[in-house]
């Protein structure tokens, strides 16, 4: 049984290694523009809003006046704060990190790893003699918040290189959004593809695509600034599995598979969402 | 240290629609620390006022009933472009913050 268990495993990985990115993202893309023939493919960006209008109302209503802010504003000041070696973030991106959010993440060939923008960050801390940030922190979220605040309107460009660990960081990514886990049973796909736009609990269920163009994001109902695994780990949760350490290898792999889902449409992060 | 406060006005005729959002945990001092279990002080906007040319139009007392980073929105007549809106609070530490805008 086991082994049959095993062999069927073995089957299944093989298929899904053939597979082609961009062919999945056309596949995943037509989905939902058949099953909401009334959405516009741009206002998939605005998640649960694009679908449910009495929500996109209220949402507007925080939209005239943002509460992330002041996320953008504390990030934009500590980007520029230059590090005890006279380096600065700046010195770590292109473009200077300004309007670079829409390539991560990005598979990185010399580390042989997806980079996530805000390990890059961390990264880049480190390599000037700073220690690195713990993923819950603020300052690390408003980094972000900034760095998306100067990328809103750019495409969403994530590329899977031609190489085997890339192809292998995305296959898993892959598979991570598409298996069961925890008590409820649920993957990530029964919710946010098989049941979009259907109730949960009081709430409609938001469409995967353009699910990472908008992070970080303030949660009405915590009163903060949350980043994309956070939000992860909240899903996780969720089903009632055991979440993962944010920036995990888990979930690097499976935002690489999940904005690359979504390119081709815009960054507009940060955003508001209740 | 830039303001934590937010203000938006709309000038409609006479009438200024004003927004602000500030920031401030507002806590009420029944919360404990959830490792060490000691209580959190209080720490809340007792006064919130905006004046509009130096004449107060809205005075607010708060207290810890209201949640974490304020939103507040309130209409006045009378107003008219180019007057100064100020917007204050002050909690019961004795902190205070203050913004100015122009109505436009």
């Amino acid at each position: 049984m086991h082994r049959l268990a095993l062999a069927c495993l073995a089957v299944a990985l093989s298929v899904t290694a053939r597979a082609d990115p961009e062919q999945d993202r056309e596949a995943f893309r037509a989905y939902f523009l058949q099953r909401f023939p009334d959405v516009p493919v741009a206002e998939y960006v605005n998640g649960i809003y694009a679908i449910d209008d009495k929500a996109r109302a209220q949402w507007q209503e925080i939209e005239a006046f943002p509460p992330y802010e002041f996320a953008v504003e504390q990030g934009e000041a500590l980007f520029g704060q230059p590090f005890a070696n006279g380096r600065g973030y700046a010195d770590c991106f292109e473009n200077g990190g300004i309007g670079v959010r829409q390539h991560f993440p990005r598979f990185d060939l010399e580390r042989g790893e997806v980079v996530t923008l805000e390990l890059a960050l961390n990264l880049c801390r480190m390599d000037n003699g700073e220690s690195p940030y713990p993923y819950e922190s603020d300052d690390l979220i408003a980094l972000s918040a900034y760095m998306a605040w100067t990328s809103r309107g750019e495409t969403i460009d994530v590329k899977v290189p031609d190489d085997p660990r890339a192809l292998a960081a995305y296959e898993d990514g892959k598979r991570f959004y598409y298996s069961k886990r925890g008590q409820l049973n649920f993957a990530c796909s029964d919710c946010h593809v098989t049941s979009a736009g259907s109730w949960v609990r009081a709430d409609h269920l938001s469409a995967s695509l353009g699910h990472p163009s908008h992070f970080p994001v303030y949660r009405s109902k915590l009163g903060e600034m949350i980043s994309l695994h956070s939000r992860f780990y909240g899903c996780i949760r969720d089903v009632r599995a055991r979440p993962l350490d944010e920036q995990s290898e888990e979930y690097r792999n499976l935002e690489y598979f999940l904005t690359y889902m979504s390119n081709g449409l815009e960054v507009n992060g940060p955003g508001a969402r209740k | 240290m830039a303001s934590k406060i937010k203000v938006k006005v709309k000038l409609k005729g006479d009438v200024a629609e004003v927004k602000s959002l500030m920031l401030h945990p507002m806590e009420t001092g029944a919360r404990k620390d959830p490792d060490t279990g000691a209580t959190i002080p209080a720490h809340h906007i007792t006064e919130l006022t905006f004046s509009n040319n130096g004449k107060t139009v809205m005075t607010v007392h708060c207290s810890t009933a209201v949640s974490r980073d304020p939103y507040f929105s309130f209409s006045f007549s009378g107003a008219k472009a180019g007057d100064t809106l100020a917007v204050r609070w002050v909690d019961n530490t004795g902190e205070s913050d203050t913004v100015e805008t122009v109505l436009g």
